[in-house]
C-alpha cells in the first residue's frame, strides 16, 4: 500500500520531479557526456590496435629498435635518436594547453580570447601532422619502408660484414646491432640518412663493401651481397658465435608486421588530429562569427572539442609510449 | 568569478609544465637506459626501464584527463563510470602479451624440428626420405 501512494506522490510531480531527469546526476550536460563516451570507445579502439602491436612484437624473435629506426631529423646529419618524435610530442602538448587556454576563456565568455587560442591549437595540430608528414616521407622514399616490407633489422648473433670481394671485412657487428637494408639506385646521399649503427665508417664503407648503394645496379649474387629483383641490397656477413658460427648469412627483412602496424596505428593517430584540426577550425569559425554568444552556456562547444582534442593528445602520450620509448 | 580564472589559468600552466618535463625524463631514460647517453653509464635492465615509462606515462595521462579534460573535478560517479571500464584492458594486455609469449614459443618448437630433421637427412643421405609429406605434427 505505502508503494502505490508513493508511486502516486512521484507521479504527482511529474513536471519536476526526478524520474522525469529534473536533475543531472553528474552535473555535466548531455554534450559532454555523450562526448566523454564516445571517447571511451575511441580508447578501445586504439587500444586494440596498441595490444595487437604488442602480441606481435612479443611473438617475434626480434624486433626493429626504435632508436635506431627514428634517428632521423630534417635538415640534420648523423644519428638523433627519438630527437624529432620528441619535437612532435612537445608540439601536441603545446597544443594541449592553448586548448585548455580557449576554454578557460569560454567559460568567462570572453570571444576574442577563445579565438585566439584556439587558433594556436589549429596551428599546433597543423604542425603535428606535418611532422607526421616528414616522418612517413622519410620512412617511404628514404629508407623504403611499407606496409609489407620492413628494411630494418636486428642481428641475433655477432658476426663480421663481407667486402666486395666476399672476404671478411673489418665492418663487425654484435648481436642485437640494427642494420637498414638499402636500396640499388638510391646513391651516396642515401648513405649519410642510413648506416648501420656506430660501426657506419662512411668513408671506408666503399672499400669494404658498403652497402653497396654505388656498387651494385642490377639483381644478383655478388661476392659481398645479394641484391633481390625488388633491389634491396642483403649484404652478406659471417656469424662469429653461437651455433651458427662460421656460416656465411645474408640480411633479411625485419619483421613483417612493423610497417603495417606503425603505419596503420600513427596513420588512424594522424586521422584522428587532422579531424580535431577540422572540427576546431569549424567551430573558432562559429566562435568568431558570434553564434555561441547568444547560447550563454560559457562556449560549451569549446569545452566538447576541447575533450576531443585532449583525448588525442592522450592518445599520443601512449603511443609514443608503445612505439618510440619501449 | 575572476579568482577561479586566474587559479585555473595557473593549474593549466602547472600541468603542462609538468608534462613536458615527464616527457623529457621519459626520453632520457629511453636513451641513457639503451646506452646512447652518458658513454652507457646508466644502462639499465629493459624490465625497470620499460615499467619506469610505463609508469611515467601513466602519470601523463592521469594529468591530461584529470586536469586538462577536468575529470578529477566532475561528480565522482560520472569519473568513475569513464575510468572503471579502462580496467578491462588491464587483462586484455596481460593476456595477449601472454599469447604473442606462446606464439613465440611455438615458432620456435618448430625451427627447431625443422632443424632436427634437416640434420637427420644429412646423415641418412642416399635414402628416401621425404620431409615434406609429413603432416603438421612432424609425424
Amino acid at each position: 500500500m505505502a508503494e502505490t501512494t508513493t508511486l502516486e506522490h512521484d507521479t504527482d510531480q511529474d513536471e519536476k520531479g526526478l524520474w522525469t531527469g529534473a536533475k543531472s546526476p553528474f552535473k555535466s550536460s548531455y554534450g559532454k557526456i555523450m562526448m566523454w563516451y564516445f571517447l571511451i570507445s575511441d580508447a578501445f579502439t586504439f587500444a586494440g590496435f596498441l595490444i595487437a602491436y604488442g602480441a606481435l612484437r612479443a611473438s617475434m624473435p626480434t624486433w626493429p629498435m626504435p632508436d635506431f629506426v627514428f634517428r632521423t631529423f630534417p635538415g640534420l646529419h648523423g644519428e638523433h635518436p627519438l630527437l624529432f618524435v620528441t619535437l612532435m610530442t612537445f608540439v601536441l602538448l603545446f597544443s594541449s594547453f592553448t586548448m585548455i587556454r580557449a576554454v578557460q576563456e569560454g567559460h568567462r565568455e570572453n570571444k576574442n580570447g577563445v579565438v585566439f587560442w584556439m587558433l594556436l591549437t589549429v596551428l599546433g595540430g597543423a604542425g603535428f601532422l606535418g611532422c607526421q608528414a616528414w616522418e612517413w616521407k622519410t620512412l617511404i622514399v628514404g629508407e623504403n619502408m611499407s606496409v609489407t616490407v620492413d628494411p630494418f633489422g636486428r642481428h641475433e648473433a655477432a658476426g663480421v660484414y663481407l667486402d666486395a670481394a666476399g672476404h671478411e671485412s673489418d665492418d663487425t657487428f654484435v648481436a642485437g646491432d640494427s642494420y637498414l637494408m638499402h636500396t640499388i639506385g638510391h646513391g651516396a646521399d642515401h648513405a649519410e640518412g642510413g648506416g648501420h649503427g656506430e660501426e657506419e665508417g662512411g668513408d671506408h664503407a666503399a672499400d669494404a663493401g658498403g652497402h653497396g648503394a654505388t656498387t651494385y645496379e642490377a639483381a644478383g649474387d655478388f661476392p659481398g651481397a645479394v641484391v633481390d629483383d625488388a633491389g634491396y641490397i642483403h649484404r652478406k656477413f659471417k656469424i662469429l658465435e653461437g651455433r651458427e658460427a662460421g656460416k656465411i648469412m645474408t640480411e633479411e627483412f625485419g619483421p613483417r608486421a612493423f610497417g603495417a602496424l606503425f603505419f596503420f596505428i600513427t596513420g588512424f593517430h594522424g586521422f584522428h588530429v587532422l579531424t580535431g584540426v577540422l572540427f576546431l577550425l569549424i567551430i573558432m569559425l562559429n566562435v568568431a562569427g558570434g553564434l555561441y554568444v547568444k547560447r550563454k552556456n560559457g562556449y560549451e562547444m569549446v569545452e566538447k572539442i576541447g575533450l576531443y582534442w585532449h583525448f588525442v593528445d592522450l592518445v599520443w602520450v601512449f603511443v609514443f609510449l608503445v612505439f618510440y620509448l619501449i | 568569478m575572476s579568482h577561479d580564472y586566474e587559479s585555473s589559468k595557473k593549474i593549466a600552466l602547472k600541468t603542462i609544465l609538468i608534462l613536458a618535463v615527464v616527457t623529457v625524463i621519459e626520453v632520457l631514460i629511453a636513451l641513457s637506459g639503451k646506452g646512447y647517453l652518458f658513454n652507457g653509464a646508466l644502462m639499465m635492465p629493459w624490465y625497470l626501464m620499460n615499467s619506469l615509462m610505463i609508469g611515467f606515462s601513466l602519470y601523463k595521462a592521469y594529468l591530461i584527463v584529470g586536469e586538462f579534460m577536468h575529470l578529477a573535478h566532475e561528480v565522482k560517479a560520472m569519473a568513475m563510470s569513464v575510468v572503471l571500464p579502462m580496467f578491462l584492458l588491464f587483462w586484455a594486455i596481460i593476456a595477449f602479451m601472454y599469447e604473442g609469449n606462446a606464439w613465440k614459443g611455438n615458432r620456435e618448437v618448430i625451427l627447431e624440428k625443422d632443424r632436427i630433421e634437416a640434420e637427420n637427412s644429412i646423415k641418412t643421405q642416399g635414402m628416401l626420405i621425404r620431409p615434406e609429406t609429413k603432416d603438421l605434427n612432424g609425424h
